[in-house]
């Protein structure tokens, strides 16, 4: 294998790391998308507050002089699901119940009126300027030819994966064995008639937003630390970008916001490698614009069925 | 009136300039079979929906053992012990034929999120009952076989035993059933017909029944209601019923 070979392997590695983290946020447009039928756009920023708050908890152990790294990131983690989480179940609670059986486009409005204001929120807080998140892990594992191109997963990229699939896992027992997730997938298929079996309906829904939120904040602390820069807007591009994954992989399906997430990721990091990083946002919405063109139903998603 | 498992009185519904449901009375005792009949767009649906939740009724009143709840959200009536199915069939077709009954019996598996998900003793005993409670009924409407078949797949008469068993293992005291019979060939309709009449002497369920089939209604309901354009036009046992010259007229026209 040539230079070639392995400059591929480096795009692809670098597109899957990115590629995971937009199915981690995908996958609370997509939940929420499927059981109330409606785009959450402030779950971007949900996703920017996770960031803000694994960074307040750095910044706070750092003080405190706790320089273990397993223990820095395991709290940070932690921490950040479980406040990020409370936003989570907040945001649908004030800007979304009330709203419930009002227009969609009245819930849409309000989706955005909420992700202006977290936003500026955090901005007030925290000012607007960029943020050194610590990085913490370094290094990595090189592979290659003696001489020239060598492939290098980095420890960071290696953490990424391997906690993206356990995330993932999770949520599939979840969703498969559990009586909520049964509950869930309920709710998903028909809303009203989940209701009418005696289920909290409200309850479910709220639960959605919780686990939505809680992957956003897993995805929050990881691309944090592995850009190492955090500032209030960043929830914006990476909202859209997964919102572009779940639409991708077809809205409302959970596997689907996996794929798409992936492939999306895949072909940005194949744009700026191969052609200019410039165009790479580009790319990812010029791919948003032919789905909805030619396959509006996405790559699983199931055509939609007009119930009567 | 403390007879009555469900008192109705004076219901109306208005959409709008229409009134779909109009003064509409009803009154059922526990282990009746009554059936509401009339045209299409009569409102029969109407009044299911305003008794389950389903709608705000715009007026009068719904007693269900005594306590008022024509103000009572969906699902909570459902945990007094209301359940009901539609016109067209609304199982959860993605879900295996088990899991639209296990879905069902979820706040029978009253153990909380964690206890489900580290599956504590009593998590597990109130699940093998939920179990047991679903393969009883799946063995009732004859599709043990079928259990791990997605519900969508399944035969359109199996998919309306599959939603009355779906009722059936909510433990309800009320069954509304809309046009069960619909769709369903005369062998089906019999089968059908056999097992109202088995959920009332072996369950002790009331029943509430919609539907268009006469010979149904006429062989199983105790009591018949008759609405026409939203009204009460006639109520009585089914001799009564089939005698009245009023209903003859709403169903057949002026002759």
């Amino acid at each position: 294998m040539g230079d070639s070979g392995f400059y591929l392997i480096q795009q692809l590695l670098n597109g899957l790391t990115i590629g995971s983290t937009y199915a981690l946020i995908a996958i609370g447009y997509t939940m929420v998308y499927g059981i109330i039928g409606m785009i959450n756009f402030a779950h971007g920023e949900i996703y920017m507050i996770g960031s803000y708050i694994a960074f307040a908890v750095l910044a706070a152990l750092a003080m405190m002089g706790i320089d273990s790294v397993s223990l820095m990131l395991v709290s940070a983690f932690v921490i950040s699901i479980i406040i990020t989480s409370t936003y989570g179940y907040a945001v649908e609670r004030v800007a979304y119940r009330p709203l419930r059986n009002s227009n969609r486009l009245i819930a849409l409005i309000s989706a955005i009126g909420m992700s202006i204001f977290l936003q500026n929120y955090v901005r007030l807080a925290q000012g607007s300027r960029d943020i050194a998140m610590p990085g913490m892990i370094s290094g990595g594992w090189t592979f290659g030819p003696e001489e020239g191109f060598h492939a290098t997963v980095s420890y960071m990229q290696l953490i990424i994966f391997a906690v993206t699939f356990i995330a993932m896992t999770a949520l599939t027992l979840f969703i498969s064995r559990s009586k909520m997730g049964r509950a869930c997938r309920a709710c998903a298929e028909d809303l009203g008639m989940t209701g009418l079996l005696g289920i909290n309906t409200h309850q479910i829904i709220s639960i959605t937003f919780v686990i939505g939120a809680a992957l956003a904040a897993v995805a929050g602390v990881l691309l944090g630390m592995y850009y190492g820069v955090i500032n209030p807007h960043i929830g914006f591009m990476a909202g859209l970008k997964a919102f572009t994954a779940a639409v991708l992989g077809g809205i409302g399906s959970i596997p689907g916001a996996v794929l798409g997430g992936l492939i999306l990721g895949v072909t940005e990091a194949f744009t700026a490698g191969y052609f200019s990083t410039e165009y790479k946002d580009v790319v990812a919405f010029s791919l948003l614009v032919l789905i909805l063109l030619f396959r509006p139903s996405g790559i699983l998603g199931k055509p939609e069925v007009e119930k009567v | 009136m403390s007879e009555c498992l469900l008192d109705v009185s004076d219901l109306s519904m208005r959409f709008g300039g229409l009134l779909a449901v109009d003064q509409m009375a009803l009154k059922i005792r526990p282990g009746e079979i009554v059936s509401m009949i009339g045209p299409n767009g009569a409102g029969k649906t109407t009044v299911f929906n305003c008794l389950t939740g389903f709608y705000q009724a715009t007026g009068g009143s719904v007693q269900y053992k005594g306590q008022a709840i024509e103000k009572v959200p969906g699902y909570k009536i459902a945990r007094l012990g209301i359940v009901r199915t539609f016109q067209n069939v609304r199982l959860f077709k993605g879900m295996t034929v088990l899991e639209n009954l296990l879905v069902a019996q979820h706040r029978h598996l009253n153990t909380g999120l964690l206890a489900g998900l580290f599956k504590t003793p009593g998590y597990r005993r109130s699940e093998e009952k939920a179990m047991a409670r679903s393969e009883f009924w799946l063995d009732k409407v004859g599709l043990t076989e079928f259990a791990n078949r997605e519900a969508g797949n399944l035969a359109y008469g199996q998919q309306r035993r599959l939603e009355i068993a779906r009722c059936m293992v909510t433990q309800p005291e009320l069954l509304m059933l809309d046009e069960p019979a619909a769709g369903l060939n005369p062998n089906e309709t019999a089968e059908l017909d056999q097992l109202i009449s088995d959920l009332r002497r072996d369950h002790g369920v009331t029943v509430l029944l919609i539907e268009h089939d006469m010979k149904l209604v006429m062989d199983i309901s105790d009591r018949i209601y008759v609405i026409n354009q939203g009204r009460p036009l006639a109520s009585g046992v089914p001799e009564d019923i089939r005698n009245n010259p009023e209903v003859i007229r709403a169903y057949l026209g002026e002759g």
